[in-house]
């Protein structure tokens, strides 16, 4: 008999999860997603970093401080297994007073406690050898090479996909109402879909974790959205190297600069925290941006004109009481797995929660897990035209000549590209076509004219792959609808 | 390095087939010359065939057509006079090795290309500004298209892409939808525009009245709320600074946003091959083959600048079919020397750059703001010509002959007669 697992929520916590719970032949795993796709949660809009590990204060926030680093270490090697987009270039602390080296030395020492590799002090010689167009102002800052970005929801993407492939079930747009819970033993949760069967439910589902705890009963903590806002700017603004922080003040970690994987300047986040009632406000403000704006001309003095500015957006941060994050099996009920308040560094530390839940499992819910024989740890990243030589496009027109297609003309995503997200999609079972799945899978509409030249293009891939009517495919899942109906709809009075 | 494709050879590649590019191949064709067209749609015309408006080719043809009468009587020439071209082709790359030696490196469902040129004639085409660019707030949600978008979805696709509408921006994008959307059966809410006149031509303003549309000038959208889709926009009215009065916002409901303001010359290929770029027009610096500061390298249409008129897109592609001949005849375009055109008084842009005083031009240009009772001036040779009325909206064209070109610069000012 095998053990059945339903993870809450396939944001990168619960895909990771999945995945690392994937390899055990004694599971059976269930991945509960209520929106459309994975990563849509928390996990989309964030500064997309792997941490370094030495900002969490291990008396303070003792979790944080051990999966962080740990995180960091793991999504060195699975970035490799998954082809996940990465670049590892290392984040620089900048001190623009003297009195800024007094925090980069606690850091520095907060990074040893939690044993952060290759740490030190940069004066500022060197500091500008790293990072040339870093603001005059800087005298020195703290230098962590072992810092990197990634893609946060291509990362959910092929974890899920892997997970998947090791015969995880997924369920999407599946919202959980309620959890069945038997003689203090959890049997499984209700859905809009029907009942799930489960020995285990694990509760990875970020803003609405304290939600679903309180559906059996758990009420010790509340998760409060925090807003974060960011700027990115077209691909012609030149941005840093690094991945630039300030020197943090007691309140803030201060607005980060970076050059994104894909190669667009970003700026970001401020931090708001809104009433608990607001977890589907991720609207951005004026009074946000303007504040991100000021805090990154800080560091980055050669910000462009804002007519530069490709897109602006929001993130909700999970904040838990408490601050730390809180992974732990519940007494009281047996077989319910919190993984909450998954806040910053909750991506660099994902895969560490992962196998944390793993050994929770074991440990304390007493199951002894057996290993597959076969489990595939690799993953196939799908093709991206704007990585192809000239050469390699033609073996792919051989193949298929929609590969010679230009959809995307900003970031020369083609026709063949997108058939492949397409059938990504449904291998993870997407029911419902949306243009935000193709485009976390293949970047098309994220460039300099943000898809109106290419979105009416891709609604009609996706309504001819989904065998859907074209104005019903959606931007981002139900009630995003491209359309009201044919273009004669409303004079026939039927839309 | 050079790529291991299929090679082709043409004196000209044309890089785009809306009405410049077209116009510049036939051109091209009866001038003898070689010439390659390349086009990203499945389709000949460009934008033309999305616009099924009339109001089309008063100039060039005489009579009133809609876009896509225009662009398939352009079409039809090309294939009467056997003009090579190529649809689902996007160039990826331009290399210029030297002035006669040029690479395309193009895409196309049959495989990859690298076409040498001698001269190239880039006809791309403009972009349209979005929400996030003009500082809209709020939530990123379906119903906020781009007047082109919209009108893509409606007029190629077939798609209602929504009941109660806001259009941000009164040029004539802008209006034309309204009409577009009016027609549909849709609601037109408002249209917003930040300046405190209509950004259209006349005859695209009188829409409004015709189908009984609210135009809110001094007025922007600063915020879009929605769950899902569009539920409201915010709007608030702006002083004659264009600063915003605080408490003058208000909120309509709608659940689409149409954002019409404005378009940009789609030049980034052209930037990293090193075109100089003029900051008022957005496109390339040019002389008065329409060559910008690469030789060999031509540009026309709305790549050159926006024009409100295809019939000029037109008349640039010839102009710089006619550039590109005698560059690839003489191995370059020659003058005795370059009169610089400059910006006067009440002159936001002014296109060509450089004048040779070899050939007759046409000059295009924008005011900065409206005035009446005007006299447009060249001081340098005495013209001047008596206009009732100029308006940012209304590109002005001028011809000089050869003979006035003449000196160090001409000024071209726009005054109080």
């Amino acid at each position: 008999m095998k053990t059945k697992v339903a993870i809450i929520g396939a944001g990168i916590s619960g895909a990771s999860i999945a995945r690392v719970l994937s390899r055990y032949e004694n599971l059976e795993v269930h991945l509960i997603e209520k929106a459309p796709d994975v990563g849509w949660g928390v996990s989309k809009a964030n500064t997309a970093l792997i941490h370094g590990g030495y900002d969490d204060d291990p008396d303070r926030y003792p979790t944080r401080a051990r999966l962080c680093i740990r995180g960091n270490r793991i999504w060195h090697r699975w970035v490799k297994e998954l082809q996940i987009p990465h670049v590892w270039n290392g984040a620089l602390i900048v001190a623009t007073k003297e009195e800024d080296f007094d925090e980069l030395e606690k850091l520095l020492e907060r990074g040893r406690r939690n044993n952060v590799p290759e740490m030190r002090i940069v004066d500022r010689e060197e500091l500008f050898h790293l990072e040339p167009g870093l603001t005059r102002d800087a005298i020195g800052a703290l230098w962590v090479p072992i810092v990197g970005q990634i893609g946060p929801i291509p990362a959910v993407i092929a974890i899920t996909e892997n997970a998947v492939a090791n015969g995880v079930k997924t369920h999407l747009e599946t919202e959980v109402s309620g959890i069945k819970v038997e003689n203090g033993e959890v049997k499984g949760v209700e859905t809009n879909n029907g009942f799930i069967e489960a020995d285990i439910v694990i509760n990875a589902a970020g803003l609405y974790a304290d939600k679903i705890a309180r559906m059996v009963g758990i009420d010790y903590f509340e998760i409060h959205p925090r807003k974060g806002e960011y700027w990115i700017f077209d691909d012609d603004v030149p941005g840093p190297r690094r991945v630039l922080f300030p020197t943090p003040t007691p309140i803030s970690k201060g607005i980060v600069v970076t050059t994104e994987i894909s190669g667009h300047l970003m700026i970001g986040p401020n931090a708001q925290d809104l009433p608990p009632e607001e977890k589907d406000n991720l609207a951005t403000t004026r009074e946000g941006l303007e504040q991100v704006w000021e805090g990154a001309k800080k560091l980055w003095p050669q910000l462009p004109p804002r007519s530069k500015v490709i897109r602006t957006f929001a993130g909700l941060r999970p904040e838990p009481t408490g601050g730390d994050f809180i992974i732990k099996a519940e007494e009281e009920v047996w077989g319910f797995i919190n993984v909450a308040g998954i806040r910053s560094p909750g991506l660099t530390s994902a895969p560490a929660i992962a196998y944390e839940v793993a050994k929770i499992i074991q440990r304390d819910l007493g199951i002894e897990l057996k290993e597959k024989s076969k489990w595939n740890p690799y993953r196939e990243e799908i093709s991206h035209f704007f990585m192809m030589s000239p050469e390699q496009i033609n073996e792919a027109v051989k193949k298929n000549p929609a590969y010679g297609k230009i959809v995307c003309r900003c970031n020369n995503v083609s026709e063949g590209d997108i058939l492949e997200a397409i059938e990504r999609m449904k291998f993870i079972g997407v029911k419902t076509p949306s243009v935000d799945s193709v485009k976390f899978r293949t970047k098309a509409t994220t460039g300099t004219c943000q898809g109106s030249f290419c979105r009416p293009k891709i609604v009609q891939l996706l309504a001819r792959e989904y065998g859907v009517e074209p104005w019903k495919v959606t931007l981002k899942g139900r009630g995003s609808e491209i359309g009201v109906g044919d273009v004669k709809a409303l004079l026939r009075g039927d839309a | 390095m050079f790529p291991r494709i299929p090679m082709l050879n043409y004196d000209l590649v044309v890089i785009g087939g809306g009405p410049a590019g077209m116009a510049a191949a036939i051109r091209a064709k009866e001038l003898g010359l070689k010439v390659l067209l390349l086009d990203e749609n499945d389709y000949l015309g460009g934008i033309l065939p999305q616009c099924i408006h009339p109001g089309f080719g008063l100039h060039h043809f005489k009579e009133e057509l809609t876009g896509p009468e225009f662009a398939s009587r352009l079409a039809k020439k090309m294939v009467e006079l056997g003009v090579e071209y190529r649809t689902a082709a996007r160039v990826m790359e331009i290399k210029n090795y030297s002035d006669l030696e040029k690479v395309v490196i193009f895409t196309s469902p049959s495989g990859a290309y690298q076409v040498w040129t001698k001269a190239i004639i880039y006809t791309a085409g403009a972009r349209e500004r979005h929400a996030f660019e003009i500082g809209i707030v709020g939530d990123r949600v379906a119903g906020i298209y781009t007047a082109g978008e919209a009108q893509t979805l409606m007029d190629i696709y077939g798609i209602m892409p929504g009941r109660e509408v806001v259009i941000v921006g009164s040029g004539d994008v802008g209006l034309i939808m309204a009409r577009r959307f009016a027609l549909e059966g849709a609601k037109v809410k408002a249209v917003i525009e930040l300046m405190p006149y209509p950004g259209g031509l006349a005859r695209n303003v009188m829409i409004l009245r015709d189908f009984n549309i609210p135009l809110y000038l001094s007025h922007k959208v600063v915020e879009v709320r929605g769950s899902g889709r569009v539920e409201r926009v915010k709007v608030v009215k702006v002083d004659e600074n264009l600063r915003e009065i605080p408490g003058s916002e208000f909120w309509i409901s709608c659940d689409t946003l149409i954002i019409s303001a404005g378009l940009v010359p789609s030049v980034k290929k052209l930037k990293k091959i090193g075109v100089e770029i003029d900051t008022a027009t957005g496109g390339p610096v040019v002389n008065d083959r329409l060559e910008t500061s690469v030789p060999g390298i031509f540009v026309a249409g709305n790549s050159l600048l926006i024009n409100d008129l295809v019939d000029y897109v037109v008349e640039q592609g010839e102009v710089a079919s006619e550039g590109a001949k005698e560059f690839i005849e003489n191995g370059g375009i020659e003058s005795r020397k370059w009169v610089k055109v400059e910006k006067g008084e009440n002159v936001r842009l002014v296109v060509p750059h450089y004048l040779s005083g070899d050939r007759d031009v046409y000059l295009y240009l924008r005011v900065s703001r409206p005035m009446e009772e005007v006299e447009l001036r060249i001081p340098e040779i005495g013209r001047k010509i008596k206009l009732p009325v100029v308006k940012p909206a209304e590109m002005l064209r001028i011809k000089l002959k050869a003979e006035e070109i003449q000196g160090e610069k001409l000024t071209v000012e726009v005054v109080k007669a």
